[in-house]
């Protein structure tokens, strides 16, 4: 049973995911990265992570990715772009990415061989020790964050301000 | 080869090496601005799903639940800022586009000498 | 296989009452309307025009499902399935009646046990924009465009207030269960006063209200749909059954935020003085029917409001949003956190 949630949302994960990078028309990338996120979350909650999952959902396909819908429906950049594609730049990604994706391949594989979680217990899953934690041990960058926070929210509306347009008064 | 019974971690690991992949080359190889940051996004959930599955087995290994919730709420503040990064970065493209009309990054080349 | 049955009767309850919640209400609303400006209203199919809904359906069944040429037809038809998944989804974590005993086994009236509760109904319904935002956008009109950015932008603003008044609610309870939350206020205060977050979060419960009116894109918060300037706004290009599935989302999130703001503030299923003890069945049938009435009553509220208001313009809506709904849910946030703390709560 865990396996097959496991593999179904780890295929969709995997394939949206690919959607995301690989489609022209970026309102569906957004789309489409909502799906990853959705199977992300699915398998935080296989992971003992309900907390997070339900706050992933919450902030990053509820208000993140949402974000990012309005900029592109106020924007209106539609599919494409135009001038030729380079062809350089895209055989660079591919060399870069497929490098860095055989360092991680080496570095991961080897831990933790073979070992296998045990099955999830109330006491993983519970939320009072999280929010203790949180409170206590982690209260400085708690507040740190949310000064962050504050700090993006005035940036945001200081860069998406209006500048103020002095029209020059025509001559009469 | 016979399917486990619960899921192995090395395919978690496995996952989010792949999404990670996936997004670096989203990153690298687009020009559109929004794709970008979408995919970079998709690198910052890559890492936390790795994140939350290394806390889980450390957590199990030394028998210290809080190294798992340690993990939990690491992950937790990458949440919080990816919200203040998407929204500043938001900003920067509302504003490059309109004094520009366009947020393809080839294009951007203003700081470039 | 015990369990497995208990959770199906339990989805089926709530299926009925959610897809039951559409017919009847269109009908309330229309001679509610009708009552408001001085005039009859539906009355001519069956008594009282009951079965007017009924009619209805068949009409928009049978219409012609018009998609237009230049639209994004994946997104087109996926937008109308996605309208009704946040209602259809949310009441997972919502109970409907008291602990019971069937056949020898303890059963609780809530599909879902998880811990993180009120959480998740606010992530699932968080989901709800997407469909709006992609009809709006697949539609390839102007129209429904501007319906689209108006309906990301004011959903987003109106969950922030919406989920702070939902926290509020949660603080005394010290749980994210809404079942925890209904125990939490059975009981009275001074013996007549029933125990309910009404009475000490009268501010966050009129945060969560007005929120609910913009979460749920009603009047006087239609702006994404507002037929005076945006023809009907996202779903100006929708058709027969597609039509009537937003219009059917509307109905459902209007019937959820109902009733959670009943499980939330006025006690859930629970209402002092009533016997839950007894046989199974009627326990849970007053406890539904309890449940049910009190979720009447905002829904008779959301068609009052609707008849009376004008519609805010955007800038003012956001204005409203931000700048006075926020900061008092905040206030309440601190308010409340304050006095359970000092134990007042």
């Amino acid at each position: 049973m865990e396996v097959a949630v496991f593999a179904v949302f780890a295929l969709l994960a995997l394939g949206s995911a690919l959607v995301v990078v690989l489609h022209r028309n970026p309102i569906y990338s957004t789309m489409s990265l909502v799906v990853t996120l959705i199977s992300i979350a699915v398998l935080f909650v296989l992971l003992g992570a309900p907390f997070l999952a339900a706050l992933q959902v919450l902030v990053y396909t509820g208000a993140i990715l949402v974000l990012f819908l309005f900029v592109l429906m106020l924007l209106n950049v539609g599919a494409g772009g135009r001038g030729p594609d380079r062809l350089g730049q895209k055989i660079g990604a591919v060399g870069a990415s497929a490098a860095f994706g055989v360092v991680m391949l080496t570095l991961l594989w080897g831990r933790f061989h073979g070992f296998e979680l045990s099955p999830l217990t109330e006491e993983i899953v519970a939320l009072k020790p999280l929010a203790k934690q949180l409170m206590t041990t982690y209260l400085l960058p708690f507040e740190m964050v949310g000064l962050l926070l504050l700090a993006a929210v005035i940036a945001a509306t200081a860069l998406a301000k209006k500048p103020e347009v002095r029209l020059p008064r025509e001559k009469t | 080869m016979s399917i486990p019974v619960s899921v192995p971690i090395q395919w978690y690991f496995l996952l989010a090496g792949a999404l990670f992949v996936i997004g670096a080359l989203g990153a690298l190889s687009r020009r559109n601005g929004i794709t970008i940051f979408l995919s970079i996004e998709l690198m910052l959930n890559s890492v936390n799903l790795l994140i939350v599955a290394y806390a889980r087995v450390v957590g199990e290994r030394t028998g210290d639940l809080l190294t798992a919730l340690n993990g939990q709420i690491l992950v937790l503040f990458v949440l919080a800022v990816a919200a203040a990064e998407a929204a500043v970065g938001l900003a920067l493209f509302i504003a490059i586009f309109r004094g520009r009309r366009t947020i393809d990054v080839n294009r951007l080349n203003l700081m470039r000498w | 296989m015990f369990d497995l049955l208990a959770t199906g009767a339990k989805m089926a309850v709530w299926m009925t009452v959610l897809l039951s919640v559409t017919p009847v209400m269109v009908w309330v609303e229309r001679r509610g309307a009708a009552l408001i400006q001085d005039r009859l209203g539906p009355n001519r199919v069956g008594p009282l025009g009951l079965f007017q809904s009924l009619a209805d359906a068949v009409k928009l069944l049978f219409k012609e499902d018009i998609a237009t040429l230049e639209s994004d037809k994946f997104l087109y038809t996926l937008a109308p399935m996605l309208a009704v998944v946040p209602a259809l989804t949310t009441f997972v974590v919502i109970p409907f009646g008291p602990d019971i005993e069937v056949a020898g086994r303890p059963v609780s009236l809530l599909v879902s046990e998880a811990e993180t509760g009120a959480l998740l109904l606010l992530a699932l319904a968080s989901l709800g924009v997407y469909s709006l935002v992609m009809a709006g956008y697949s539609a390839n009109n102007k129209y429904s465009l501007m319906g689209a950015v108006r309906a990301s932008a004011q959903m987003i603003s109106y969950e922030l207030a919406l989920a702070l008044s939902v926290v509020a609610a949660l603080v005394p309870v010290g749980s994210l269960r809404l079942d925890h939350v209904v125990s939490y206020q059975q009981g009275t205060w001074w013996g007549f006063l029933p125990h309910w977050n009404l009475f000490p979060q009268f501010i966050g419960f009129l945060v969560f209200l007005i929120a609910s009116f913009a979460e749920t894109n009603r009047l006087p918060f239609d702006l994404p749909e507002a037929e005076s300037e945006l023809v009907a706004g996202y779903h100006t290009e929708y058709s027969s059954m597609k039509f009537s599935l937003f219009f059917m989302g509307e109905y459902m999130s209007m019937a959820t935020l109902s009733i959670l703001a009943s499980t939330l503030f006025l006690g859930g299923w629970h209402l002092p003085g009533l016997d839950y003890s007894g046989w199974w069945v009627t326990a849970a049938t007053t406890g539904l029917l309890v449940l049910m009435a009190k979720a009447a009553l905002f829904l008779l509220l959301f068609v009052w409001v609707r008849w009376t208001f004008p519609r805010f313009r955007f800038d003012q809506l956001l204005r409203l949003g931000w700048k006075v709904l926020l900061p008092l849910a905040i206030a309440n946030l601190v308010l409340v956190a304050a006095l359970t703390v000092s134990g007042v709560l």
